[in-house]
């Protein structure tokens, strides 16, 4: 993977804790702000934080077209927390999204900061050991694609799904203390 | 320890989600909508912003119950409030109106002039104001999952603030190169706890998200307090006591953003009216020193 940079939206949120999941990973990453950032890239990582400050930021930076215009080109995607409402179909309430992963989100859907919490989650992969999920005001996945397969639940809940060269993870593994989703990306580069 | 157990993480998380945002003061719903329409990561629940205060004195509380539930209702993005330092059944108030932070602030007069909140009883979590390394691993030890200088709130000038960040910054470097024979003298001199002087000397940074606050009230102050090693802003009356709030909170949370690009930080500070006349904190007594509050 040597060689390959993931570009990492740092509008704002906590792009710098993907980053050292990335760079364990051999990847070099590379903070998106401007048009500029965002030529020569490999992936894209879209953080967590508060989505409507990121579509705040994105806008003046014409970078709402151009990240769309990249995945849509098939870029390999990780998307997590406010990252998945940037991506998704459509959230509830209403926000502008980039409208490629074909899934239905709700903000904050487990309530304020009281609710957030670290959850057990169960895997696809009947095998896999069990792993946690850190969810911090996280939202929720109303609705799925056909195309869209679900990696792991927390309890009847979908919280890691995968779109093609898109995973997307309402919680953060950038918190958590192993890069099991890190790694999964990597498999899409 | 305990700032690495699981309730302190996920304290910790939302202040991960905060960083390279602006936290802003807000004192009506419609503060409220026009802080998250400009990009705000949060908002501040205030009866009145600190620059009031100063001038209006009297004791200044939590802001009332219908106050906080009005922005709450408002707002998507976290609704923070503060509470009185010291004054443990006003934060408890505030955890049952589910805040999502908790500011333990000197901008509020102290309930409590010896003894700040432990804040390890609480699940909802707090953000403190420190002046130097000491003060601020005083807090987190005592359970702060976030830590913002204090400035000096309410002036629109940005020294207090500086001196302070330099401190906290200064005070990290300091026990990066220190002897680890020389840290529990050092948590003597600065009056800190040893496990968290031992925990920064080998992380060389604090063990959560290090905040600037106080005297910020353009562009170029946010700016200036990222490059000294603030993650995040907050800003109280630099924008609703401005000529121009809507405006300014936007070019604000954009240079928090684009800190590092000096030529984007001209054009976003192109075209703002007049900043809040402000304050020369120079001159204010050491009475009317809101940071000299807590210790």
């Amino acid at each position: 993977m040597a060689g390959k940079t993931i570009g990492v939206l740092a509008l704002q949120g906590d792009f710098s804790a993907h980053e050292g999941f990335l760079s364990e990973l051999g990847l070099q990453t590379r903070r998106l702000r401007s048009a500029s950032d965002c030529i020569g890239l490999d992936g894209l990582v879209l953080p967590g934080g508060e989505s409507s400050a990121m579509l705040r930021l994105m806008e003046p930076e014409n970078l709402f077209e151009i990240l769309g215009g990249l995945i849509g080109e098939g870029m390999p995607v990780l998307a997590t927390c406010a990252g998945v409402i940037l991506l998704a179909k459509k959230v509830i309430p209403e926000q502008r999204s980039l409208g490629a992963l074909d899934i239905d989100v709700e903000r904050n859907a487990y309530g304020r900061q009281l609710y957030s919490s670290v959850e057990k989650l169960r895997r696809a992969e009947p095998e896999a050991a069990g792993v946690e999920g850190v969810f911090i005001r996280a939202p929720k996945i109303l609705r799925m694609g056909p195309s869209v397969e679900v990696l792991a639940w927390r309890k009847d809940d979908p919280v890691l799904v995968r779109q093609g060269a898109m995973i997307a993870a309402t919680f953060h593994p950038e918190l958590g203390s192993d890069g099991w989703v890190h790694s999964l990306f990597l498999d899409l580069l | 320890m305990g700032f690495l157990e699981e309730d302190f993480r996920v304290k910790v998380g939302l202040a991960e989600m905060l960083k390279g945002g602006v936290i802003m003061d807000v004192t009506s719903a419609e503060q409220a909508r026009i802080a998250e329409d400009a990009g705000a990561a949060a908002v501040m629940a205030l009866e009145r912003v600190p620059a009031d205060i100063r001038v209006q004195g009297g004791v200044a509380r939590m802001a009332s119950i219908e106050k906080i539930r009005e922005i709450q209702e408002t707002v998507s993005i976290p609704v923070m409030a503060k509470s009185r330092i010291g004054h443990i059944a006003e934060a408890r108030m505030l955890e049952a109106m589910e805040v999502d932070f908790i500011d333990e602030s000197e901008v509020l007069t102290p309930a409590d002039d010896e003894n700040h909140v432990n804040k390890h009883n609480f699940k909802v979590p707090f953000v403190c104001g420190c002046r130097n390394l000491g003060e601020a691993l005083r807090r987190i030890g005592e359970g702060a999952a976030m830590m913002r200088t204090k400035g000096e709130a309410g002036s629109g000038d940005i020294v207090e603030g500086v001196r302070h960040m330099r401190a906290v910054m200064r005070g990290i470097r300091t026990l990066t190169i220190l002897d680890e024979n020389e840290r529990m003298a050092y948590a003597k001199e600065i009056q800190a706890p040893y496990d968290l002087v031992c925990w920064v000397a080998e992380h060389g940074k604090l063990p959560v998200p290090n905040f600037a606050a106080g005297g910020v009230a353009t562009p170029a102050d946010a700016a200036l307090v990222m490059m000294l090693g603030a993650e995040a802003v907050f800003v109280g009356s630099g924008i609703f006591k401005a000529e121009d709030p809507a405006p300014r909170a936007r070019a604000i949370v954009q240079a928090v953003t684009h800190w590092q690009d000096p030529a984007k930080l001209v054009e976003i500070s192109r075209g703002l009216k007049d900043a809040m006349s402000g304050l020369d904190s120079g001159k204010l007594t050491p009475e009317e020193m809101l940071s000299r509050r807590g210790w």
